[in-house]
C-alpha cells in the first residue's frame, strides 16, 4: 500500500519530464536505480580498486622474481615452505592468536559479568575506564609496554627483585617475548570483549532471570543454562571477528620486538613487512602476507553466517 | 527476616568481591598510561638511576621532556602532517559512506544485498594482508613518501566499516518518515540532507569518530609508505624517529607517545556512548 502510493508520485514524474527528453531516457535516467548506483559509485570504486585489485594484482606480484622481472609461478611459494624460519612464523601465530583470543574472551566475559553485576549507575564509569586501552593508538601504548618490559631500570623487574624473583629478559628471551607481545595484545583486546559481551548481556530478557530465581536457580545455573546460552552467537561473534584482527597484528610486534629475538615472534604481517618493505623483496612479502588468507576467510565465513542468523 | 538479612549480607559480600575484581582490571589497564606519564615528567638522571620507585617521582617533576620534543625533535611537524592527513580521510570517508549507505538501505536494485555482504567482508579485510600490493599502487600514483598516499589508502579501512553501521542506522528509520517526505515532492537528495542526516545522527558521530580514529592509529601504511621524517604522521613518527641512537630518551619518548594519544582519548571521554554504539552496532546489526 505504502509502496504503490510512493510508486505512484515517482511515475507521475517520469510522465512529465517524458514529454521533453522522450520516454525511455528520461525513465532510465531517474529511475531509482540509477540513482542508487550513482550513490554508491564511490564505494564501489574505491572497493575495486583499492581492494579486489590489490588482492589480485598481490597472487600475481607473489609469483615474480625478487627484481619483478620474470614470471617465476610457485617458487615463492616453495622457497618459503623449505624456509625454517616461515614455520616459526607459522607457529607463533598460531600461538599469539589462540592464547590471547582464548584471553580475551576470558577476562572480556569475567569483566562483563562483573560490571553486569554493578549498581546501574556505576556502570557506566568503570565501563569508560575499562574501554581506555582500546581507544589510545595501539603502537603508542605499546611503545609504552616496551618501557614497561625494559629489564634493567623499568618496572617489572623492580617488581619481581621486590619479590624475591631473578629478574627476567622479557624482550630478549623467545619464551618471554611470546609472553610479552601476547600480554599487550590481551591488554589491548579484552575491552572489545567485555563491551561486546556487555551489550549482550543487556539484551537478555530480565524475566529470564527473575524466573529461574523462583525456581530457584543458583548463581552458577543461571550461568550455565541461560546466560552462555542466550550469548552463544555474540560470543562466538566476537571470537572469530578478534582471531582475524588478532592474527592479521602488526603494531604490537613491530614495536615491542620487531619480531626478535632470531625471528621467534614475528606474524605473518611483521615478517612480510620484513621481507617486502625493509627486504626490498616485494614477491616473497606478498606471498608471506597471502599465506593469511585462508585462516582469514574461514573466520571471515563463520562471522557472516552468525551475522546473517542473528539478524534473522 | 534472617533470611532476609542473609540474602543482603550476601549481596553486599558478591558487590565488594564485584569491586575488587574491577580494581584489579582496572590497575592492569590504566598502569601503562600512569607508567608513561610518570615517566615522560622525570628528570633524566632519575629515569637512569636505579635507586628509588619506580612508580613515583621523588628527584622533581620536569617538563624537559616535553620541551625538547617540540624545539629539537619534529614533533610537531608529525603533528601537522597527521591532522592533514586525519581530517580529509575523515570527510571523504563519511561522504562516500553516507551517499553508500543510503542507496544501499533505501533505493534497492539489483546486486545490493551482495553488495552489503560484500562491504561487510571488506570490512573484516586487515592492512596486513594488502600493504604489499597497496605499496605498488602507491607507487603507481606517485606518492611513495608522501603524506598524501595515505588519503589514498587510509578510506579503504574507514569506509567499509562507516557504511556498514550506517546501513544499520539508516534501516532503523521509519519508512513513513520518507514517504511522508516524498508526497511533499523532496528528491532523493533533500531527503537525504532534511530527514535520514539529523535522524540518524547519533550513527553520524559514531561512524565519524571511527574514521577520525583509525586514520590517527593508522600504524602499519605509513610505516611501509612514508620514509621521510618531514612527511611522516604521529604514529609512525614517535616510534621510529625518536627511538634512534644509542641511549634510548624514555622520557621524551613517553612524552611524545602520551601527547600522540591524547586527541582520540578527549574525544572518546566526551563522546563515549556514541563510540559505544557504534562499537556494538558494527558487529551485531546488519
Amino acid at each position: 500500500m505504502a509502496n504503490s502510493v510512493r510508486d505512484g508520485v515517482v511515475v507521475e514524474e517520469y510522465s512529465r519530464e517524458a514529454i521533453r527528453f522522450g520516454p525511455r531516457v528520461s525513465a532510465w535516467l531517474r529511475s531509482r536505480s540509477l540513482i542508487a548506483i550513482f550513490m554508491s559509485l564511490p564505494l564501489l570504486i574505491l572497493i575495486l580498486g583499492l581492494v579486489v585489485y590489490p588482492f589480485f594484482y598481490s597472487i600475481y606480484l607473489s609469483m615474480l622474481n625478487k627484481r619483478e622481472t620474470a614470471f617465476v609461478g610457485l617458487d615463492n611459494l616453495r622457497y618459503l615452505l623449505s624456509y625454517e624460519t616461515f614455520y616459526l612464523v607459522l607457529q607463533n601465530s598460531v600461538v599469539f592468536t589462540v592464547s590471547a583470543v582464548f584471553f580475551k574472551a576470558l577476562l572480556g566475559f569475567t569483566l562483563a559479568l562483573t560490571i553486569n553485576a554493578l549498581p546501574q549507575r556505576g556502570q557506566r564509569i568503570w565501563r569508560g575506564i575499562a574501554l581506555i586501552p582500546w581507544v589510545m593508538p595501539l603502537a603508542l601504548s605499546t611503545l609504552g609496554w616496551w618501557w614497561i618490559f625494559e629489564p634493567t631500570h623499568s618496572a617489572l623487574n623492580w617488581v619481581l627483585a621486590l619479590a624475591g624473583i631473578s629478574p627476567k629478559p622479557w624482550l630478549s628471551e623467545p619464551f618471554w617475548a611470546r609472553f610479552a607481545t601476547i600480554l599487550v595484545n590481551i591488554w589491548f583486546g579484552t575491552p572489545f570483549f567485555m563491551i561486546m559481551y556487555l551489550a549482550g548481556l543487556k539484551s537478555i530478557p530480565q524475566e529470564l532471570f527473575e524466573s529461574s530465581a523462583i525456581d530457584g536457580a543458583t548463581g552458577l545455573q543461571r550461568l550455565r543454562y541461560i546466560t552462555l546460552p542466550m550469548l552463544r552467537n555474540i560470543i562466538a561473534i566476537t571470537m572469530l571477528f578478534s582471531t582475524i584482527v588478532t592474527f592479521a597484528n602488526f603494531d604490537i610486534v613491530r614495536v615491542l620486538t620487531r619480531g626478535g629475538p632470531r625471528d621467534n615472534t614475528h606474524l605473518f604481517g611483521t615478517y612480510a613487512f620484513q621481507l617486502g618493505i625493509q627486504g626490498g623483496d616485494v614477491p616473497l612479502g606478498a606471498a608471506v602476507s597471502l599465506f593469511m588468507f585462508p585462516i582469514l576467510a574461514v573466520s571471515a565465513f563463520f562471522i557472516l553466517r552468525g551475522v546473517q542468523r542473528s539478524v534473522r | 527476616m534472617i533470611w532476609l538479612h542473609s540474602k543482603r549480607a550476601r549481596r553486599r559480600i558478591t558487590l565488594v568481591g564485584c569491586y575488587a575484581i574491577i580494581a584489579l582490571f582496572s590497575v592492569f589497564f590504566l598502569f601503562p598510561i600512569y607508567y608513561m606519564a610518570i615517566t615522560s615528567f622525570k628528570t633524566n638522571q632519575e629515569i637512569e638511576g636505579l635507586k628509588g620507585i619506580p612508580f613515583l617521582i621523588q628527584q622533581g617533576a620536569t617538563l624537559k621532556h616535553y620541551w625538547d620534543l617540540f624545539q629539537k625533535t619534529d614533533f610537531l611537524v608529525y603533528f601537522k602532517n597527521t591532522i592533514q592527513v586525519t581530517v580529509p580521510v575523515t570527510v571523504i570517508s563519511m561522504m562516500i559512506s553516507i551517499l553508500a549507505a543510503y542507496s544501499l538501505s533505501r533505493l534497492r536494485f539489483a546486486g545490493s544485498a551482495a553488495i552489503a555482504t560484500g562491504i561487510f567482508l571488506t570490512y573484516l579485510v586487515p592492512e596486513s594482508l594488502l600493504f604489499i600490493p597497496l605499496f605498488k599502487t602507491v607507487g603507481f600514483f606517485g606518492l611513495l613518501n608522501s603524506k598524501w598516499s595515505l588519503l589514498l589508502v587510509f578510506p579503504t579501512i574507514t569506509v567499509p566499516f562507516c557504511t556498514w553501521i550506517l546501513i544499520g542506522y539508516f534501516s532503523s528509520i521509519p519508512r513513513e518518515l520518507d514517504e511522508a517526505a516524498l508526497v511533499d515532492g523532496a528528491n532523493h537528495l533533500q531527503m537525504l540532507l532534511r530527514v535520514f542526516l539529523p535522524v540518524a545522527l547519533p550513527g553520524l558521530v559514531a561512524a565519524t569518530l571511527f574514521a577520525f580514529t583509525v586514520s590517527w592509529a593508522g600504524f602499519l601504511y605509513p610505516m611501509a609508505f612514508i620514509f621521510s621524517s618531514n612527511q611522516q604522521v604521529l604514529t609512525a613518527g614517535v616510534v621510529s624517529t625518536l627511538i634512534r641512537g644509542d641511549v634510548y630518551h624514555w622520557g621524551g619518548l613517553m612524552a611524545g607517545a602520551l601527547l600522540a594519544c591524547l586527541p582520540p582519548v578527549i574525544f572518546y571521554v566526551f563522546l563515549m556512548d556514541y563510540y559505544i554504539s557504534g562499537l556494538t552496532a558494527g558487529a551485531t546489526k546488519a
